[in-house]
């Protein structure tokens, strides 16, 4: 029998979920709000909500503030730039661990997973020497490797979990249909695994996009992107929200439209193989 | 041409011996059919074959040319899978493509091979469908249609009618016998089922866990079977088997008794039981018959329909040249 739904109880479900949801939008809601006030506004006390001159000061101040577009051209090939060779090297290692297990594959796999448990701040120093000894500091192809390798277990597990969801007997098949492994991984591996790609290249340039401990240390000028754009307006001379607010909305602008348009295909893969 | 030798051919996996060393010749244009219950390392043996899975110790060859350590796709072998393995991203048109496009066949021979595959399988309506879209004799098919395109020098079938239900799976044979005649390339067939085995094979080879009990012709081991294995697993019904005094008297351990081969009696039978089950199937009737000196109970076939009811007393004598007999190694004594 079907759970019984009375209108009462779907009424109540729907407003918990309003409120749930309401609660984790507002911090946005406050920001994008406040990056229309003016800085008087902005630290009002008690707070203004609706009813204010809205205005778009901030927003031209913090164009001539700051070089945006260089900052948003940064973010952009820092985080596509991570993502697409962190899944080059993922999806050979993917097909390893899936389809010619060894012994230790599973021990790998979760000791991969394990460094992601390590606070960033730990490997801090290393990194920072490696950096000034190979000279690239504030470079955008520093930032590439060192968020592709932070990502890189991340996108291997993703990528491994939706491999294992392809018959073997499909990459058999190929195998007696004559294709070699370059074939196999190009012509029937990628084309079935794409939705999984997929959704593992989205939720990295997200998780990649909004880095901000590493982004921040390693940059100064010339590679630094939207984070230490937003960052940059809490610094000197002490904090100016609306200003902030607005540099915020500005830099999470973009990777929130791309959510909005990819959320089925990001919510799938999330859940890819939990009811199949 | 498709001659495949096995020479001391093992499978080891980790400690477990699944293939013993064991010989094997598969002649060209052959269509050899592995039988044994499930476990028995039929499939390894194909597997084996294909290339699927390395052999731990031992030869293979493919036309009298070494193939043991050649990769699948060089060993120039089609496959049927059980589970079709369609390239579920591709049309129809494009799985059966994909070994030609591997090969690097040019454009217009692989749409002359597609079109002669499609007409001879009933395909051409469906070439530009998923499979997805197909049921499953039609994606099982065009599975064959995949391997059918590039002229394999044999082909090898891993249990491929286990997914269809009855009525279709006799179709496929049927379908699968004719190719067979048609193209007469050596065909390597694998299944558990001992119906499909008797009436598609030339050569019949028997496993049981990697060893090879008996090959040779259905009609060799259904009339012949070299031991009790063997006969209890070819024919359908299952030969009734017993030992103790009956068998006794025939100087054997055991005696083998296929049910075509007891006659129903009106009195005056060697063996004399009560009826259990009856299966009528029109044609014929099966009775199970409960003895006092044995537990099993005994298949009979009866042809057509005879008066006996559930319960009744029934009177069964053997065919006396039909009797098999076995020693007590279960090995057959001459």
């Amino acid at each position: 029998m079907a759970r019984a739904v009375t209108p009462q109880k779907k009424i109540m479900w729907t407003a918990l979920a309003w409120a749930f949801g309401l609660t984790m939008f507002f911090p946005i809601m406050w920001a994008f709000l406040t990056s229309f006030k003016t800085e008087a506004t902005a630290i009002a006390d008690p707070p203004v909500w609706f009813f204010f001159d809205w205005t778009l000061e901030n927003y031209i101040d913090v164009q001539a503030r700051s070089n945006y577009p260089k900052a948003l051209m940064n973010s952009i090939i820092i985080a596509v730039g991570s993502t697409l060779l962190g899944i080059l090297i993922a999806v050979p290692a993917a097909w390893a661990m899936a389809f010619v297990p060894g012994k230790r594959t599973k021990d790998v796999l979760l000791w991969m997973l394990s460094t992601k448990m390590l606070p960033a701040v730990g490997v801090l120093y290393p990194l920072v020497l490696l950096a000034k000894y190979f000279d690239v500091m504030d470079s955008r192809i520093l930032l590439v490797v060192v968020l592709m390798l932070i990502n890189l277990p991340i996108i291997v597990w993703m990528l491994y979990t939706y491999f294992r969801e392809i018959p073997v007997d499909i990459l058999e098949a190929a195998r007696m249909d004559g294709a070699g492994l370059k074939s196999e991984i190009l012509y029937v591996l990628t084309p079935m695994a794409l939705p999984g790609i997929a959704s593992t290249i989205l939720l990295n340039i997200i998780l990649a996009w909004n880095e901000a401990f590493w982004t921040i240390i390693l940059t100064t000028v010339n590679a630094a992107p939207l984070t230490a754009f937003i960052a940059s307006f809490s610094a000197p001379e002490g904090l100016f929200y609306a200003k902030l607010s607005a540099a915020s909305m500005m830099a999470i602008a973009p990777i929130l439209v791309m959510g909005w348009f990819s959320q089925k295909q990001l919510v799938r893969g999330l859940t890819f193989g939990a009811v199949k | 041409m498709g001659r495949i030798t096995l020479e001391k051919v093992q499978k080891k996996f980790g400690e477990v011996e699944v293939i013993p060393p064991l010989d094997l010749t598969i002649e060209d244009g052959e269509f050899v059919v592995f039988v044994g219950p499930s476990g028995c390392g039929k499939s390894t043996l194909l597997r084996l074959i294909a290339g699927l899975e390395d052999v731990t110790a031992g030869e293979i060859r493919i036309d009298s040319k070494p193939a043991t350590d050649l990769p699948p796709a060089k060993r120039g072998l089609a496959m049927v899978f059980q589970s079709y393995a369609l390239y579920p991203h591709m049309s129809v048109r494009k799985n059966i493509a994909f070994p030609m496009k591997m090969a690097g066949m040019s454009q217009a021979e692989q749409d002359a091979r597609i079109k002669k595959a499609a007409d001879a399988l009933n395909l051409t309506d469906y070439l530009d469908r998923r499979p997805g879209q197909l049921s499953g004799g039609q994606r099982q098919r065009v599975a064959i249609g995949r391997a059918i395109v590039r002229e394999p020098s044999a082909f090898l079938f891993d249990e491929p009618l286990s997914n269809l239900d009855a009525a279709l799976r006799v179709g496929m044979r049927l379908e699968i016998s004719e190719l067979h005649n048609r193209l007469a390339t050596t065909m390597v067939y694998v299944t558990h089922d001992q119906v499909e085995a008797m009436t598609m094979a030339d050569k019949i080879v028997v496993l049981r866990a990697g060893h090879i009990e008996q090959v040779g012709t259905p009609l060799e081991l259904y009339h012949t079977p070299r031991n009790i294995f063997v006969a209890g697993f070819i024919g359908s019904p299952k030969m009734n088997l017993i030992s103790g005094a009956a068998a006794q008297k025939h100087d054997a351990q055991t005696i083998g008794i296929r049910p075509e081969h007891l006659d129903v009696v009106e009195s005056g039978g060697t063996f004399v039981g009560r009826v259990g089950v009856s299966e009528h199937l029109g044609s014929d009737t099966f009775f199970h018959v409960h003895l006092s000196e044995m537990e099993e109970p005994m298949t009979v076939r009866a042809g057509g329909e005879v008066g006996l009811r559930h319960g009744d007393t029934i009177h069964l004598v053997p065919q006396a040249d039909k009797i098999h007999r076995f020693d007590d190694k279960g090995l057959r004594i001459a």
